[in-house]
């Protein structure tokens, strides 16, 4: 790699190796992430990604392998680290018995601010999140949403250059995890680096330009959202008839107009269809155009459909069609965002 | 997670969410400014502290009820059979039991430690540029604020029940004072427990084991003399019986050098062993 390219990365770790015990939680990981982007982290439950997050910004020691935040070794040079980086954990991480001005004042003065400048800085945050009338009341108080946006509030106090957002929105509800993605392209959008950890595909595909898969502690596939969105597959496509006698009909519909293998479910009246990776290269809008051609065409045999949709693969799908591309099952659990 | 909380003024009345757009802006265009130095930082703690005594002052219930109990009871309880009557066994008995009490006391920051490593407080802490030890540092400081409230309530208790110290303000005062920087020494050991064990049970379990039988065998409630010679061995080396027998001798007036040089001895050794401990695990985790 050049120096110019170098200096281009917020994040630079190779083969990050992390044990607990006999269970190697990190085995392995490299990640390149360069400055002023949304990077990715997506993987299930226990696959490694708060580990992973925690040694980069320090708070863990990496059992094997190196890391550099903007140049600097985490192990060698935590403070230089620390100076430029944030981090908004999976559980918020604020003292629930003070409250969220409080919270903010200490973290202020901690980071470096006055007295004058962090009470005017936390009135200032407290404003920007639409918390300042929540301000004088203690975070036991505070609804998951406020507190995910008092805890981003407060790992911006030292304006870093790098932000980790560790699974910023699981357990929010619609609107605020509204909130939260539309603070994460503003952010963004003043040049700041984010790396973002969470379980859903539909999060990193609306705010990460390259992405990250991770299980079992190491990196199974890595590229911009349209390489790996390509190599997953564009999703299933779910039917439900009026009538099971017509099931064997419409399956053979699916089959010519899809080009897919279609799975019967043990509902007489369902069918699960996969949509592979269109030829055009352009696997989303290949299936929508294919799945309406497969609408239009049961309805040219007098097919009455009760319910259609096409899922985005679901990150279920995305794993068993990474670790295991030949028996990966149709009825794996598609998330359904189509009408129905 | 209800959208009705109350001062959730984010897109309130079902309006667009919010979009912080140029405040936010110019937040995070803001120059970054110098880390605190250990002293600050500590400091900063310290007054972090104080603000969960404001915020939950029934934690204060430990080191006030408590302690009254336990000078009433023992008074009335043993008084009588111990030096005559309560009012005479009080002279010897309230700086003991307020050694009891504050040291009792010290297994609080191991929980309040534990309580931060669970909710991930922790975590955000040493995220800080600063001296990590700070946030431990910080929380001995509010204990001492506790550990002289108890002092006070104990003393006006006891003065009420007819405790009379020869020593007068100075000797009280000083008392304290040893006691107080006894009981720092000694809380390293719980906030060691706090980042050695895993749940908060463990911490006052562990705590107990090591608190009961210091206390016990002492010379807090009586005089050694009256024991079998093995246990006047074990109690005159116990640290708690030096640092009940300074207090006690400052309180009455009486200049126990040897005893207050042990209790310094002590704290020096528990601050050195234990305190280097907690903060190679806390460097650690």
């Amino acid at each position: 790699m050049t120096d110019r390219a170098a200096s281009d990365l917020a994040v630079h770790a190779v083969g990050l190796v992390k044990t607990f015990g006999a269970d190697r939680a990190v085995d392995g990981v490299d990640l390149t992430v360069r400055q002023g982007t949304v990077y990715g982290v997506l993987g299930p439950n226990g696959a490694g990604k708060t580990t992973t997050v925690k040694m980069l910004a320090g708070l863990l020691r990496p059992d094997g392998g190196e890391a550099r935040i903007f140049g600097h070794d985490v192990v060698r040079e935590p403070d230089a680290v620390r100076r430029r980086v944030g981090l908004t954990g999976q559980y918020a991480s604020l003292d629930e018995d003070l409250t969220g001005t409080e919270n903010l004042v200490l973290l202020g003065r901690l980071t470096g601010h006055t007295k004058a400048g962090a009470r005017d800085r936390a009135g200032r945050t407290l404003r920007t999140f639409g918390l300042l009338e929540a301000g004088g009341r203690q975070v036991k108080t505070y609804s998951g949403g406020m507190r995910r946006r008092l805890d981003i509030g407060a790992s911006l106090l030292n304006a870093p250059d790098l932000l980790f957002l560790d699974e910023p929105t699981t357990g929010l509800d619609p609107r605020s995890r509204n909130q939260v993605w539309e603070m994460v392209r503003v952010i963004v959008g003043q040049g700041k680096t984010v790396l973002l950890t969470t379980q859903y595909l539909d999060e990193v595909d609306r705010l990460a330009s390259r992405i990250a898969v991770i299980d079992r502690g190491r990196v199974i596939a890595e590229g911009t959202k349209g390489e790996l969105k390509a190599s997953v597959g564009a999703g299933a496509v779910h039917l439900r008839l009026r009538d099971a006698v017509q099931r064997a009909e419409a399956e053979q519909v699916l089959v010519m107009t899809l080009g897919a293998e279609v799975q019967r479910e043990s509902d007489p009246l369902a069918l699960t269809a996969r949509i592979g990776r269109g030829n055009n290269g352009n696997a989303e809008g290949g299936a929508a155009g294919r799945a309406s051609r497969a609408l239009a065409e049961l309805a040219r045999r007098d097919i009455t459909v009760d319910s259609f949709s096409l899922g985005q693969p679901s990150l279920d799908e995305v794993f068993l069609a990474l670790t295991d591309r030949r028996t990966a099952p149709a009825s794996a659990g598609a998330e359904k965002e189509g009408v129905t | 997670m209800s959208t009705t909380t109350p001062g959730d003024t984010a897109g309130r009345n079902g309006g667009p969410p919010l979009v912080p757009g140029e405040p936010l802006v110019e937040l995070l265009a803001m120059e970054r400014p110098h880390p605190p130095g250990p002293v600050s930082a500590s400091l900063a703690f310290g007054h972090r502290s104080m603000l969960k005594i404001k915020h939950i002052p029934e934690q204060l219930a430990d080191v006030t009820v408590l302690p009254v109990m336990l000078v009433l009871m023992f008074t009335y309880l043993f008084g009588g059979a111990l030096a005559g009557s309560p009012r005479e066994y009080i002279q010897y008995l309230l700086p003991g039991v307020l050694v009891m009490s504050v040291v009792m006391t010290t297994m609080y920051t191991g929980i309040a430690i534990k309580n931060d490593i669970d909710k991930g407080v922790l975590d955000r802490f040493r995220m800080l540029p600063i001296w990590r030890p700070s946030t431990l540092v910080g929380h001995l400081l509010g204990d001492v604020l506790r550990y002289s409230i108890a002092s006070a309530v104990m003393l006006a208790a006891g003065l009420l029940i007819g405790f009379r110290p020869g020593g007068g303000v100075p000797g009280v005062l000083a008392g304290v004072l040893l006691l107080v920087v006894f009981a720092f020494a000694f809380s390293w050991v719980g906030t060691m427990f706090g980042l050695l064990v895993r749940d908060e049970r463990t911490v006052i379990g562990a705590s107990m084991t090591v608190i009961f039988p210091l206390n016990f065998l002492s010379d807090i409630f009586v005089d050694p003399q009256t024991m079998p010679g093995w246990l006047q061995k074990l109690v005159d080396n116990n640290p708690i019986t030096h640092v009940a027998s300074a207090v006690r001798g400052l309180m009455d007036g009486r200049s126990p050098g040897a005893d207050v040089a042990w209790t310094l001895g002590w704290s020096a050794v528990l601050i050195a062993v234990f305190g280097s401990a907690t903060m190679r695990l806390y460097q650690r985790k």
